[in-house]
């Protein structure tokens, strides 16, 4: 166990946890945070996506020892001063079937825009490849995303 | 809209009802508030949902069904509000947990709005017609020069109006009638609108709780160290290092394995790591895919059971011109909802409390019941928001999990699975295999048809015959069969059941029996459709949006298929592309249903381009294989997901109608992998019958 200094949605944090807790259970279980999803564990479908650094990763790979002294931005911390335009844009668009993979697939359009304001559709498809949604809202994301940077 | 679950038992409904809280509530089954109801023994009156309006003007409608994409908690309270004339912006929905009130509450067959329409409506206008009477005996004029509008009643000439709010005192106290009139449908002003889903912000903001977001105070997190093979049992464990995480706080078994409790998931998981468990070994020990396989082919050389047998079929065989005989097979899939399974259980004060994403609330009860064996009364089920179902909550083995281990905790627990787990302990589509043997005659007209199939022993072959005896196509001798062989792989209904194998297997070879006689696939469809209205009409509509017929560019082509489910049509044509390398792109997915009256034209929409995903998922990777008694997939790099880059343009188009509405959910998987693979054929001159796609082009 071991104490450990971060910054989660604009506040510091200092807990006292297993150091190879990966974040995503330190952000569901010790924080309560459960906007952000378990869905495979291994880093391959997005689920659990938030950004560190103001950078998209997804945090259920990442032991909790590596955050020390960063940023983490949660979906819960995106719209802090009201909806984000791309959470508005998701509304407008009815993305969310089950909802269950949104809040990673908005974090990571989010990492998209701030990087790209302007992204085609082939970075989308890079930037998206990751997230996965098994109720299959692909085109309507890639819709969203347009939308958003658009209003952006 | 709120996430609150609402726990609505009888005494609570009687107590609403009988005058201690302020607002008129009414059940669906309006005995229910007669004087005999109101002793309260019988349950042959029980309501299956019910609606309240409170003095706030909140119209809350109490789900009996389970919500997971699909958007009922919108589309039903859409039909409620059209016949309330209530104010949208009032509606409130709330979860109802498993309650005999309700009758059944699995969520399922694309049945929700089905089921619901009739009831609803009636619901809705019972409640306005007994609002707008409050209102006149308030103004002390006949009810017939009020009306109400967007959650107020007016009198025409007074101008004066009320909002229902402030009704709803008086409106509690009238006699419920027992006739009322229903709108006609071309007054409507919310059903077939587009309508923002009531959970929408809730879904983008991360505040929809769903069940693995569930928490209750003093709460522990197990996971389970499960069989790995078919047909094995625990042999032995050692928990002496996973003792030793910090957190980790007892290790016990259970019928499915080892349950490792924790004070939190991530403590759990490591402690599971460190488990040391050995397993007995097994009958299916050896058991591999290609044993299922051949197995599957050995059932149809016996005699197998006739589902249809129209005309002379084998005689017809010996007629006809040309005949095709072809062998389909397609392999189990898992339903690999986003969010894996999960259920939390608390056994206190001689009760089983049981919170759990669930599609089958009755089913989770029996599960509770089973390990418990506590009196019905004493199981409380609670019905939380699923991440996805596809039918894969259907099934109770998750809740049997967590009622087990809470009878190793004093305080609630909650049972997760990785995703590796929920991959690997699923409840699969059937793996089938399919001889069809079709044939036209001398002016190349469809003669006859003989489609035999075989799939694993589960008790009820619908699950893998459903929709094999319905060919929608006018073919005069006709002959569908089917055998059965016991397996030890577990199979459930996946979004669509039956029907994703069928319409594989018919739309392939109608497509087949057109293709090799050189005809156009739409025309020869057309031509043995005249029958069916509603067929053609999907049928039409796909083909024109698409553009059938129109010259398509070098390495383009374009595949048709239509499909009758779930008592909803869907026709699909799919547009493909093939690179210099050889590789297929799905370029286009043009989709067109008929639902009958469309609720909530959205989310038909939604339904189709989700669909459409699902079923190009299956058919370009979708596959469980067994290899040594095991499933061999255990995530999504081997169980892959569409992605985003794989992603055709889906263009969505819905007939207008004013049937009875249907449903919208799995109708649009069935056509999907047909209407690629007949993309294919055209393109390639490659018959496609062994699903899915990997590798074979």
């Amino acid at each position: 166990m071991i104490d450990l200094t971060f910054k989660l949605n604009q506040r510091m944090e200092t807990i006292n946890i297993d150091p190879d807790t990966p974040l995503l259970w330190v952000l569901r279980d010790h924080f309560g945070l459960t906007g952000t999803k378990y869905s495979c564990g291994m880093g391959i479908c997005g689920s659990c996506t938030v950004h560190i650094d103001g950078k998209p990763e997804q945090s259920c790979r990442i032991p909790i020892s590596q955050i020390s002294g960063k940023h983490v931005l949660t979906i819960e911390g995106l719209g802090a001063d009201g909806l984000h335009p791309v959470q508005e844009a998701w509304v407008d668009e009815e993305v969310s079937q089950c909802g269950y993979c949104q809040p990673g697939q908005i974090m990571t359009a989010v990492g998209l825009l701030n990087k790209k304001p302007h992204p085609s559709d082939e970075d989308i498809d890079v930037a998206m490849n990751g997230n996965l949604c098994r109720c299959g809202t692909y085109q309507r994301i890639r819709k969203a995303i347009h939308k958003a940077a658009e209003e952006v | 809209m709120t996430s609150t679950t609402h726990n609505l038992d009888r005494r609570e409904f009687l107590k609403l009802s009988s005058g201690s809280t302020i607002a008129l509530v009414l059940g669906f089954n309006w005995s229910l508030l007669s004087g005999e109801q109101r002793e309260g023994t019988s349950s042959a009156f029980a309501p299956n949902a019910y609606l309240s309006i409170g003095e706030d003007d909140t119209v809350t409608v109490v789900m009996p069904r389970s919500e997971m994409g699909q958007k009922i908690y919108t589309t039903l309270p859409m039909i409620l509000a059209e016949e309330l004339e209530a104010d949208w912006s009032k509606i409130k929905v709330v979860q109802g947990d498993l309650n005999e009130i309700f009758g059944s509450q699995t969520t399922g067959g694309s049945a929700s709005v089905r089921t619901q329409y009739d009831r609803l409506r009636k619901a809705g206008a019972t409640a306005k017609i007994m609002l707008i009477q409050a209102a006149a005996n308030q103004w002390k004029v006949n009810e017939s020069e009020c009306y109400a509008e967007e959650g107020f009643v007016y009198h025409v000439q007074s101008k004066q109006k009320l909002n229902y709010g402030a009704l709803v005192a008086n409106a509690r106290t009238l006699p419920i009638p027992e006739k009322v009139k229903l709108k006609d449908p071309k007054n409507f002003r919310i059903i077939g609108q587009a309508y923002k889903s009531l959970d929408g912000l809730s879904k983008v903001d991360g505040s929809l709780k769903f069940g693995y977001d569930f928490n209750l105070q003093g709460m522990l997190t197990a996971v389970v160290a499960r069989i790995p093979r078919y047909g094995s049992t625990l042999k032995d464990f050692d928990s002496s290092k996973s003792l030793k995480v910090p957190g980790v706080i007892k290790v016990v078994p259970i019928s499915s394995g080892v349950a490792v409790i924790a004070t939190n998931t991530s403590a759990a998981l490591k402690g599971r790591k460190e488990l040391n468990v050995n397993w007995n070994s097994s009958t299916f020990d050896k058991l591999d895919s290609e044993d299922i396989s051949k197995q599957l082919r050995e059932a149809l050389t016996h005699k197998g059971t006739i589902l249809r047998d129209d005309g002379n079929s084998d005689r017809a065989k010996e007629e006809a011109h040309r005949v095709i005989d072809l062998t389909f097979e397609v392999p189990y899939l898992d339903h690999a909802p986003q969010e894996p399974n999960n259920c939390t259980a608390h056994i206190h004060d001689g009760i089983c409390e049981v919170w759990v994403p669930t599609q089958n609330p009755g089913n989770a009860f029996r599960g509770a019941k089973q390990v418990t064996g506590f009196k019905d009364k004493r199981i409380k089920i609670h019905t939380l928001r699923s991440g996805g179902g596809f039918g894969r909550r259907l099934q109770q083995d998750f809740v049997t999990d967590a009622v087990e281990v809470a009878q190793h905790t004093k305080v609630p627990v909650k049972v997760v699975r990785t995703r590796s787990e929920d991959i690997k302990n699923g409840f699969y589509r059937p793996a089938t295999v399919h001889e069809v043997s079709a044939g036209l005659d001398a002016s190349n007209q469809a003669l006859f048809w003989n489609h035999k199939l075989s799939g694993p022993e589960d008790g009820w072959h619908g699950i893998f015959t459903g929709g094999a005896d319905e060919l929608a196509y006018s073919i005069q001798h006709q002959k569908v069969s089917y055998a059965m062989t016991k397996l030890p792989v577990p199979i459930g209904a996946w979004r669509s059941v039956a029907h994703t194998q069928n319409a594989f297997v018919n739309e392939s070879m109608i497509d087949e029996m057109a293709r090799l006689t050189k005809q156009d696939s739409l025309l020869f469809r057309r031509n043995l459709l005249q029958n069916k209205p509603r067929h053609l009409g999907v049928l039409n509509l796909a083909a024109k949006k698409a553009g059938w017929g129109k010259k398509l560019p070098k390495n383009r082509a374009m595949g048709i298929a239509v499909h009758y489910s779930f008592q909803s049509y869907v026709a699909m044509v799919a547009e493909i592309s093939r690179d210099k390398v050889g590789k297929i792109k799905v370029e286009k997915i043009t989709a067109a249903i008929d639902c009958g009256t469309v609720i909530n034209p959205d989310g038909v929409r939604a339904q189709l381009e989700g669909g459409v995903v699902m079923g190009l998922t299956a058919a370009l990777h979708g596959e469980i294989t067994i290899r040594n008694g095991r499933v061999r997939q255990s995530n999504f790099h081997n169980y892959p997901l569409l992605t985003m880059s794989e992603m055709p343009e889906i263009s969505t188009h819905i007939v207008k109608s004013t049937e009875a509405p249907t449903g919208a959910g799995e109708p649009p998987v069935p056509p999907t992998p047909p209407a690629l693979m007949n993309a294919i054929a055209a393109l390639t001159g490659k018959r496609i019958t062994r699903l899915p796609l990997d590798n074979q082009i």
